[in-house]
Parts: C-alpha cells; sequence; structure tokens
C-alpha cells in the first residue's frame, strides 16, 4: 500500500469543452468583421488580363468600380452579346457613367473624395473603343485616378 | 418553492451553432485583394487654355509607340514585338550615346541625402496611340511594359545615386528619383492608327 498511489480506479478527466465555443466564437466574430459581402452582382464575364507591374489596391471603401465585358450567358438573350458597361447593378451607356461618378462622390467624405480611384475592370477580349469612350468620360467628371484591374503574373 | 433554483442553461449547443455560423461567414467571405495597374489620366484642357498647351515639343523627343488593329506594335513607323518594347523605351528615354535622334537630355538637380548632385534629365515623351480596335489585353500589355520601364530605370537611378531601391526610399528620395526619371506618357486620342501599314 503505497501512500501516494491513491486506491480505486483512475480515470481520465474529461476533456472540457467550456472554452471551445469563446474559441469558435472569437473566430467567428474575426470572419463576421473582415468578411465584405459583395453588393452586387456580376452581369458581366470579365476575365482580366496579366501584368507584372501590378501594384495593390489600398483602399477598396474609395474604390468605384466599372466592369467592362460581354453580358454573362442568361443575359445574352436580352442584351446580345457584345460588350457592356455594368455600373452597380445595372447595364448603363456611356454617358451615364458621369452621374454613377457623381453619386460615389456623394457617398465619400470631402477628405476621400481626392483620393478616389476608379478601378476599370475590363475583359481581356474587349475592343478599346469602349474603353476609350470610358476614359474620355471619367476625364470629363475629373476623376483621373484610375487603375486597370490586372492579375499578378506569375 | 423557495429553494428552488434556476436551471442552468445548457450550454454545450453553443458551440455548434457558433460553429455553423462561422461556416457560413467562412464560405461568404471574400479575401482576394484587387491588384492592378495605377494610372493618371490627364485633366481635360480648358477652352481657354486651348492655344496655349499646344507646346512645342521637338519631333526627337517624343518616341511614339502605335498599336494598330492586328495588335501589331510600331515604334515611329518601325514593326517591333514586344519583347524588345522595353529596352527601346529605357535606350530612348537613357540615350547613353547622345543621339541626336533620341530625345535630349536636360541638365538638372536633386537632392541626395542632403546633398546636391548634378544629374541629366530626359525630355522624351513618349506617346501611346492605339486603334478603336486593338484588344483590351494588347493594351495593357503594352502599358505594362512602358511601366516596367519606368519602373526599372527608377530602380537603376535609385541604386546608383541612393544605393537603394525605389521601393526601400523614404517619401523624399522617391520624389527625387521621380523627378529625375519623370513618367511622361501621353496618350492620344485612338485614331486609325497604323491602318496605312496594314
Amino acid at each position: 500500500m503505497s501512500k501516494f498511489k491513491p486506491s480505486g480506479k483512475k480515470e481520465v478527466p474529461a476533456l472540457s469543452q467550456g472554452s471551445l465555443s469563446d474559441i469558435v466564437f472569437m473566430l467567428l466574430f474575426f470572419f463576421m468583421v473582415t468578411t465584405s459581402m459583395r453588393e452586387t452582382e456580376n452581369k458581366v464575364m470579365v476575365k482580366v488580363p496579366e501584368a507584372t507591374e501590378v501594384a495593390k489596391l489600398e483602399r477598396k471603401d474609395l474604390t468605384s468600380y466599372i466592369n467592362i465585358g460581354r453580358p454573362v450567358k442568361d443575359l445574352q438573350r436580352q442584351y446580345g452579346t457584345e460588350p457592356l458597361i455594368q455600373l452597380n447593378d445595372s447595364f448603363k451607356k456611356t454617358d451615364e457613367i458621369r452621374d454613377f461618378i457623381a453619386n460615389e462622390r456623394n457617398a465619400m467624405s470631402e477628405l476621400d473624395r481626392q483620393q478616389m480611384t476608379v478601378a476599370i475592370r475590363a475583359d481581356e477580349s474587349v475592343r478599346m473603343r469602349i474603353i476609350t469612350e470610358v476614359k474620355m468620360e471619367l476625364r470629363r467628371c475629373q476623376a483621373l485616378s484610375i487603375m486597370y484591374t490586372a492579375r499578378k503574373k506569375e | 418553492m423557495a429553494g428552488k433554483k434556476t436551471p442552468e442553461l445548457n450550454s454545450s449547443s453553443s458551440a455548434d451553432i457558433a460553429f455553423l455560423l462561422l461556416c457560413y461567414f467562412l464560405m461568404t467571405t471574400t479575401m482576394n485583394q484587387d491588384s492592378g495597374l495605377q494610372r493618371r489620366l490627364p485633366p481635360l484642357p480648358d477652352e481657354s487654355q486651348k492655344e496655349e498647351t499646344k507646346q512645342e515639343v521637338n519631333r526627337h523627343n517624343v518616341i511614339e509607340v502605335k498599336v494598330n488593329k492586328q495588335d501589331q506594335l510600331l515604334i515611329g513607323q518601325e514593326p517591333i514585338d514586344i519583347s524588345v518594347l522595353k529596352e527601346r523605351i529605357k535606350e530612348g528615354l537613357t540615350n547613353p550615346n547622345n543621339s541626336k535622334d533620341l530625345p535630349d537630355k536636360k541638365k538638372d538637380t536633386i537632392k541626395v541625402d542632403g546633398k546636391v548632385v548634378d544629374i541629366m534629365i530626359s525630355q522624351g515623351i513618349i506617346s501611346l496611340q492605339n486603334h478603336n480596335f486593338t484588344s483590351y489585353k494588347r493594351y495593357i500589355e503594352v502599358q505594362n511594359e512602358l511601366m516596367k520601364a519606368i519602373n526599372e530605370l527608377r530602380d537603376e537611378f535609385a541604386m546608383a545615386y541612393f544605393k537603394k531601391p525605389y521601393q526601400k526610399l523614404d517619401k523624399a528620395g522617391q520624389a527625387a528619383v521621380r523627378k529625375a526619371v519623370p513618367n511622361n506618357l501621353s496618350e492620344g486620342e485612338p485614331s486609325n492608327a497604323g491602318e496605312e501599314n496594314n
């Protein structure tokens, strides 16, 4: 009879699951905070071109997106297969970019307006005519800081 | 009645609920960071200034890059391959042999770590002109090559004068390098560039 060996059978204590929910909640909050829901549905098919000299977009909240490409398969019957401009949730004409930029500007604070960037997400197969028109329109409404969205080439 | 306690809430399912929510946010989250080529468009000239802004630019100071509707690349009138574009631009902007046909250089000074240093600044302007039927892919490729040429020139300059690559310099250093190697890219109105060469 050893003094140090307690009598009776010894059990491994059950793992406490009390902290499990805390850990999971912590992860949950992390993802809830970092997640950004896609507000707009893609109505055009965009495969952005590749480039090596890409820079990261610093402020996503100060960026407005202009999508240019062919309509997705479901909408081709309705809109045809020619490349179109998508702003927010609908197809727009080039001269409607002005209203779009004005709206985006109004949603920003006075300080941020200078840093506004317009990201042109265009499909690599579109012709330059439509891009040039968009650029001209952006120059007209003084939205001069632009970015051609591109993938980083490996 | 007095001795009755409220039963403790069973919290073992809260982990399951949290897991469910966690999975939902894991699936919907988008971590992709957008990247691309950053550019600045020139402002539209005012009507009143239109006459004045027509500066006299020497012909040899302009490096004309054209992309025609078959996506072929021309420097001046000479068709070239995209792989040599960067070297041609760098050669044009540095003008190592002080050739008369390539852009001039102007003497100027910049501050390197507080000291004033004489340098030569190229007066070259890259003029990029594309056709309405040029593909966007080609356009981005050309823009990319032009940016790469400028970035490499800036890096070379920064290494020569500051002993550091451009990205590692402080704000003042970067501004000095930008002054020494300006990015003079002008985009012409898309005309029917290179139509006569098709």
